[in-house]
């Protein structure tokens, strides 16, 4: 028996980042909001404080914070002719839960896509040819500029407090920062952070090579800040928790430390927990959403009627959900028909492992922050003259360790046994005189024809419902990027004194084993029409237009760039278009 | 730590925690941050005592396996010194023996490397399994002795067998049991001293990390330069509180 509740303004399904923001954006209009968040009410002191919060077993190595594959997983698979199967416990991504979502344990490298990420397409078509892109690349442009976004990215920056140094302030190239950004309109909030022994010598070796690093741009902060909703953050301690942990200290921003104290007070805003959205209705047209079914942790059904509702759960999700709700079209590789599932992209990662004489060098790595280090951008998106080198993207690439929790830090040199007295010298050894940067080179995925996302046919969820089944794979392109960064940075790696290097490009097939990132993209792309996109350059549903899908799942492909910037400013962006459009006049904000 | 803090926004504004019923979880939330007075989850110190899953002939087996991924020497005391079997006897006997949170309906299909595990089996079971065809194995071998009974020279022959896969495990896949055991042993020596494997952080002291200090901002411009701060776990350091 369901309960249907009294009717609400705005439902939004997840609170982390974007639900968070635009909760917030929409209570501001004066609008009734509810929110309703999968995993359970997570805050600093009670789920991740300073007494307990730095323990790699519990939260890394068991995912204490993360979604438990048992409540919801998904099925994996290279290529259509093979059969998904179910990730039994996650590995190539770490998927977030309850308030904050992956806001919690994101690392906070608070980038911008370049101005060129947002017009790829054309702007390859243009510079190289349409001939020079493979055949069975599907990118194409998001629908919305670098200066649409520019206000919308300061916006998040500022929530967050965002610690860097610019590079273009207005136009005029800023000694020290990112000179390939586009212009931003003022500095960041808050100065870069501190940097150590390793990350301030891949910057010396960097700019002997030619290069103009720059601080990585970080949400944990070099300095306490209030943002512009009252709500004040402390200075960065570079305890070396941060990805995979929550922030003990106020000090990473998060929806807990930036704008859930205030969300929480007003009277129009109320969040319901450990509380699952199981599908989107729609009245007997299919093209208006009439609110939500959700199911609580006690198993009873719920309707929560609304005359807008927020998709704003992870990228996978919010895709799941559109096809468990009959919104939109299917996907279909076979003959390229259909906008749901499309497009789906992850990141293309790799390194190179630097060891050290360690009578000379001691990086103590350990003593970092999750968004430390030094970068450079000359490989990054279109930043270089990909002509000669037969593919396109690239990546940032840098010096950003982490930190140095045992379990995880433990390189030794490839000739050493895994076990016994020699691998215990090794691990002594090499622990504090090595360079070991799992994101060293971060790097785009675009994306392809066959890389995309469906609901399974065999595996469910624990309501019966069919999990989202992702056929995804490595190509040609994204394989010979990698080889090339990794080149680059082991370059430097040299230059910075390096007694052994070993590289480790990104290799295919794509194996969902193998940690690269939690920044999956794609599968609910944004674009200029209906024929190229499931939303338009508002993040608002062509088939469905009082739904707005927020995150990751709108990129067309990836950049090579963390993504959360973004996904904070096309949530800003959208936010801004409800309140200053659709409220007045309810109906598709673009006409197809 | 907010400007509005905690103590003035309870005091003003209502805070609704409404349980849907006992059991359930499910909350819905207004009025402020919900608050209740020792909500936290601290971990479980592992304590002394007898074995909590394995029985006294795998935990005989275990101790001598560890002790030999982990020998005794200059850097540090051995694996089953440092407490690696109390640890994986620990982790058996709980979630992470069962495998909990992990996606376990079926079918179990073979796939590729790159799809993942997909076994029902649950790390206990597999140990379970595992020990008792490597004790098969062992006693094949070595005229009727078990793996805890042959020299340093024999153990470390025995395992090299199972990480190569030489030495043939009747209905557990070697190479599999020795990369969990490893990998689990490893984690215990590398963890917080807390889980029971890491005892007086000797991993810690030996590799020279100084744990769980919260505040490094002194350390951050020091560069190339050893912390000289010591090693403390998230419950203390050993000489805070024992009498020695």
């Amino acid at each position: 028996m369901t309960r249907k509740l009294p009717p609400k303004d705005v439902v939004i399904i997840g609170m982390g980042w974007t639900g968070s923001i635009l909760a917030n954006e929409l209570t501001d209009a004066g609008l009734d909001v509810v929110a309703i968040e999968r995993g359970p009410w997570r805050d600093t002191a009670t789920d991740f404080p300073i007494s307990y919060m730095q323990d790699e077993l519990r939260y890394r190595i068991q995912h204490e914070l993360f979604l438990r594959n048992s409540q919801m997983s998904v099925t994996f698979r290279n290529n259509v002719n093979q059969t998904a199967l179910p990730v039994r416990s996650w590995g190539a991504f770490m998927l977030g839960n309850g308030t904050g979502g992956a806001g919690v344990h994101w690392n906070a490298e608070t980038w911008r896509f370049l101005p060129t990420d947002f017009t790829l397409k054309s702007h390859l078509t243009q510079r190289y040819g349409a001939n020079f892109l493979p055949a069975d690349m599907t990118i194409q442009d998001f629908g919305v500029s670098f200066d649409d976004l520019e206000p919308h990215y300061d916006a998040f920056e500022y929530l967050c407090g965002t610690s860097g140094r610019a590079g273009n302030l207005n136009g005029q190239i800023q000694e020290g920062g990112n000179p390939f950004e586009g212009a931003r309109s003022r500095p960041y909030p808050t100065p870069p952070q501190k940097q150590g022994y390793g990350h301030m010598l891949f910057a010396q070796a960097a700019q002997q090579l030619g290069y103009k690093p720059f601080p990585q741009p970080s949400g944990n902060l070099s300095q306490a800040y209030t943002n512009p909703l009252g709500v004040t953050m402390g200075q960065c301690t570079y305890c070396g928790f941060c990805e995979w942990f929550g922030c003990a200290n106020y000090s990473k921003a998060s929806p807990q430390t930036t704008v859930l104290p205030v969300l929480l007070r007003k009277s129009n805003f109320e969040a319901r927990t450990d509380s699952e959205v199981t599908r989107i209705n729609l009245d007997n047209t299919g093209k208006r959403a009439t609110g939500v079914t959700y199911v609580d942790s006690s198993g009873e059904e719920f309707e929560q009627p609304a005359d807008l509702v927020l998709l704003c759960a992870f990228s996978l999700f919010n895709v799941q959900l559109l096809l468990l709700s009959g919104i939109g079209e299917p996907y279909d590789p076979a003959i390229e028909q259909g906008q749901i599932g499309r497009n789906f992209t992850h990141q293309t990662m790799s390194d190179a492992l630097g060891f050290f004489d360690k009578d000379k060098y001691n990086f103590n790595p350990f003593v970092a922050s999750g968004a430390i280090g030094m970068c450079i951008d000359e490989f990054n998106g279109d930043n270089f003259d990909h002509g000669p080198l037969g593919f396109v993207g690239g990546g940032y690439i840098g010096q950003v360790q982490t930190g140095g929790r045992p379990i995880q830090t433990t390189a030794v040199p490839p000739d050493t046994p895994a076990w016994g007295s020699k691998w215990k010298q090794a691990l002594k050894d090499n622990y504090l005189s090595t360079i070991n940067s799992p994101g060293a080179c971060h790097a785009s995925m675009y994306s392809y024809r066959d890389n995309y996302l469906s609901l399974d046919p065999t595996y469910k969820d624990r309501f019966g419902r069919p999990l989202v089944r992702i056929t995804l794979d490595f190509h040609d392109n994204e394989i010979k990027m990698s080889a090339f960064l990794t080149d680059k940075f082991a370059d430097i790696l040299k230059a910075m004194g390096a007694k052994q290097i070993v590289k480790r490009p990104r290799q295919p097939p794509y194996d969902v084993t193998a940690y690269q990132t939690s920044h999956l993209n794609g599968g609910a792309v944004m674009g200029d029409n209906p024929g190229n996109s499931a939303l338009n350059r508002y993040l608002q549903s062509w088939d469905v237009p009082n739904l707005f899908v927020m995150g990751a799942s709108a990129f067309p492909q990836n950049a090579g760039y963390n993504p959360t910037g973004t996904v904070g400013a096309l949530a800003y962006w959208a936010a801004a278009a409800i309140r200053s459009q659709y409220l007045k006049n309810p109906g598709p904000l673009v006409h197809a | 730590m907010y400007q509005v803090n905690r103590r003035r926004l309870l005091g003003t504004s209502a805070v609704w925690l409404l349980w849907s019923s006992a059991a359930a979880r499910a909350a819905v939330i207004r009025g402020g941050i919900p608050w209740k007075p020792g909500a936290g989850d601290p971990p479980e110190p592992v304590t002394p005592g007898g074995w909590q899953y394995f029985t006294a002939q795998e935990a005989a087996t275990v101790e001598a396996f560890v002790e030999r991924l982990i020998p005794a020497d200059g850097l540090s005391p051995s694996g089953k010194e440092c407490g690696c079997a109390v640890f994986i006897d620990r982790q058996l006997a709980g979630p992470y023996g069962r495998a909990e949170g992990h996606y376990l309906a079926g079918p179990f299909l073979k796939g590729t490397k790159q799809q993942g595990p997909q076994s029902p089996t649950t790390p206990a079971q597999q140990y379970r399994k595992a020990l008792a065809a490597f004790d098969r194995a062992c006693r094949a071998k070595f005229a009727g002795k078990a793996f805890a009974d042959l020299s340093d020279q024999q153990k470390d022959e025995t395992i090299k067998g199972l990480e190569d896969g030489s030495l043939a495990l009747d209905g557990a896949e070697a190479k599999d049991f020795f990369k969990l055991i490893l990998t689990d042993t490893q984690n215990g020596f590398l963890a917080d001293p807390i889980y029971g494997g890491n005892k007086d952080m000797a991993s810690w002291t030996m590799i020279g990390f100084p744990g769980a200090h919260y505040d490094y901002r002194d350390w951050i411009d020091k560069h190339n330069q050893r912390v000289t701060l010591p090693p403390v776990g998230i419950a203390n350091h050993p000489n805070w509180t024992q009498k020695s």
